[in-house]
């Protein structure tokens, strides 16, 4: 049995619209003749979303008494027997109450997939598991229920539902997300412009390389997949974004500090990973493990990856390195003055990287102590 | 300015072989004390030192003490940005780090235990203002290794 087709509606933050979206596109799908069926929905009291939901089949839940409560779940087993071509479920990363099939939605879904059901869903970018930490330094915020990224990177299709943050915050301050009594408390706390412009650029970035990781695998083994699968990465139109990659070459010296965080500037302003490589032509010394080790504190603190290399070669061990990587852009600090002979034996660093890696973008970072040395120098002559 | 020294050459680290001292001048996210940091750079080039910047950045308890902090990391990195182009001013080399910890005087102690300095500059905070306490200061004092200069905050700023 082929399994069904994922597809999952992104968001910032609650009421930015994903549940509307998702009902929205459901509505076309079954307006378009197909069986369609609500699975789980989560309408939160929102009138815009229950009318969205109107005229969809909405399957019962499965109610249970839990420590004195009653509790409704998602009724997996009833999906399963209804066997709909599409199934709707809201709130991937939510966590069952104790007595389901699975602890988690998202493995509930999976079962729903394997069934061969297509199913849409819905989720917020703070529930990814790779971005819990830095979501919540973003926000100070730490959110309980989380999501495996291979969720998402295993869906068919990630549609990113997008508004600016000015417009979020209207629509709260309008009541079309929370209760009145629920607003000025999430304007305090969660429902701030730089939170909400943090999440933003992080659920943007998220879903632009989910399409990069989703892009690159389709061109490589193209030809080996079904013709199916094919078409249907072909056919979701995705923009071909490509995103960039920083190496910084750097030495375990004090100056190398400088290189990385001026890397990891550019890094944010491009939205690309970070990757910080010393190229090792033997056993460091005491002083450069000391060095070394700074280096990946501070590369741990930034979000950088810290790659130790060995070799004799340094510009030949970058090229693999940058290779393996997917680098579109190498940093590095000013090189040492060479000598006349050295000169004339081998072309310097800067110019052999320019060799070995065409289409690469190579900046040299300033070095300002030795900028300085010089400015001196020329006001002495 | 005042200032209040401590000598404690008698367990103070031994510097590189090779290498001037090592000054660390420690800050955080509420900012840098223009003031001190000239002080200490003043002191760095007298010693024929390096000045190490560090910027102690506070984890909070419900984050791994090893967890990413763009957050914060943008506020270091300028920072520090600003700190090396000040003491290229003084001709001063400087050797920057970024230093993780659940509170500031935490951060402060994993740096020391990470490496090794010869004297450390501290801003000492005005009553109620940001920086270094009193109790910081106390325990730095006790527990330090190396020659510890202690910066009074300036009149203008205790008022």
């Amino acid at each position: 049995m082929a399994r069904g087709n994922h597809k999952i509606f992104l968001g910032m933050a609650a009421g930015v619209g994903k549940t509307y979206r998702m009902l929205q596109e459901g509505r076309a799908e079954a307006e378009a003749g197909r069986d369609v069926v609500i699975g789980y929905l989560e309408p939160h009291d929102r009138p815009a979303t229950t009318a969205q939901a109107a005229g969809i089949e909405t399957l019962s839940r499965r109610g249970f008494s839990y420590r004195g409560n009653r509790i409704e779940e998602m009724d997996l087993q009833g999906i399963l027997e209804r066997r709909p071509e599409l199934c709707l479920i809201d709130e991937l990363a939510h966590t069952n109450a104790a007595g389901g099939a699975h602890e988690k939605r998202y493995e509930d879904v999976e079962d729903v997939l394997n069934a061969g059901i297509d199913v849409y869903s819905t989720v917020n970018v703070q529930h990814l598991e790779s971005l819990n930490d830095t979501v919540c330094e973003l926000t100070g915020i730490r959110v309980r229920e989380t999501l495996p990224d291979a969720v998402l990177a295993s869906a068919d299709e990630v549609v990113l539902v997008d508004i600016t943050p000015q417009s979020l915050i209207e629509r709260l301050l309008a009541g079309k997300i929370y209760r009145p009594e629920a607003i000025q408390p999430a304007l305090d706390n969660f429902f701030k412009i730089e939170n909400l412009s943090s999440l933003r650029e992080v659920a943007l970035r998220q879903v632009a390389e989910d399409v990069e990781a989703k892009r690159l695998p389709s061109e490589s083994s193209i030809g080996s997949r079904s013709s199916a699968h094919r078409d249907r990465l072909l056919d979701t139109q995705v923009p071909q974004v490509i995103g960039e990659r920083l190496l910084a070459l750097v030495t375990p010296k004090p100056h190398a500090q400088r290189v990385v965080r001026r890397a990891w500037r550019s890094a944010q302003r491009l939205g690309a990973e970070l990757d910080i490589l010393w190229v090792s032509r033997g056993t460091p010394s005491a002083e450069q493990e000391d060095q070394l080790e700074a280096l990946r504190r501070l590369a741990s603190i930034l979000g950088a990856h810290m790659l130790v290399e060995h070799g004799d070669d340094v510009a030949l061990v970058t090229q693999r390195v940058a290779r393996e990587r997917g680098t579109t852009y190498v940093l590095m600090g000013t090189p040492h003055p060479r000598g006349a002979l050295a000169r004339m034996l081998r072309p310097a660093l800067q110019q052999r990287l320019l060799t070995l890696l065409p289409g690469i973008d190579l900046r040299i970072v300033a070095d300002r102590a030795r900028a300085a040395e010089r400015l001196s120098e020329e006001d002495e002559i | 300015m005042s200032w209040l020294r401590k000598d404690k050459s008698a367990t103070a680290t031994v510097p590189r072989t090779g290498a001037g001292k090592r000054i660390l001048f420690p800050f955080d996210a509420h900012g840098l004390a223009g003031n001190a940091l000239d002080a200490a750079l003043r002191l760095a080039r007298a010693e024929g030192g390096t000045l190490v910047p560090v910027f102690l950045a506070r984890v909070p308890l419900h984050m791994p003490l090893d967890a990413t902090l763009p957050r914060q990391s943008k506020l270091a990195v300028p920072m520090q940005d600003l700190v090396e182009q000040r003491a290229g001013k003084y001709d001063v080399p400087v050797d920057s780090r970024i230093e993780r910890g659940r509170s500031y005087r935490h951060a402060l102690r994993q740096m020391i235990e990470h490496e090794r300095f010869d004297m450390i500059v501290l801003a000492a905070a005005a009553a109620g203002g940001p920086g270094f306490g009193a109790d910081d200061v106390a325990w730095l004092l006790a527990n330090a290794p190396g020659e510890i200069v202690v910066l009074r905050p300036a009149l203008t700023a205790a008022a």
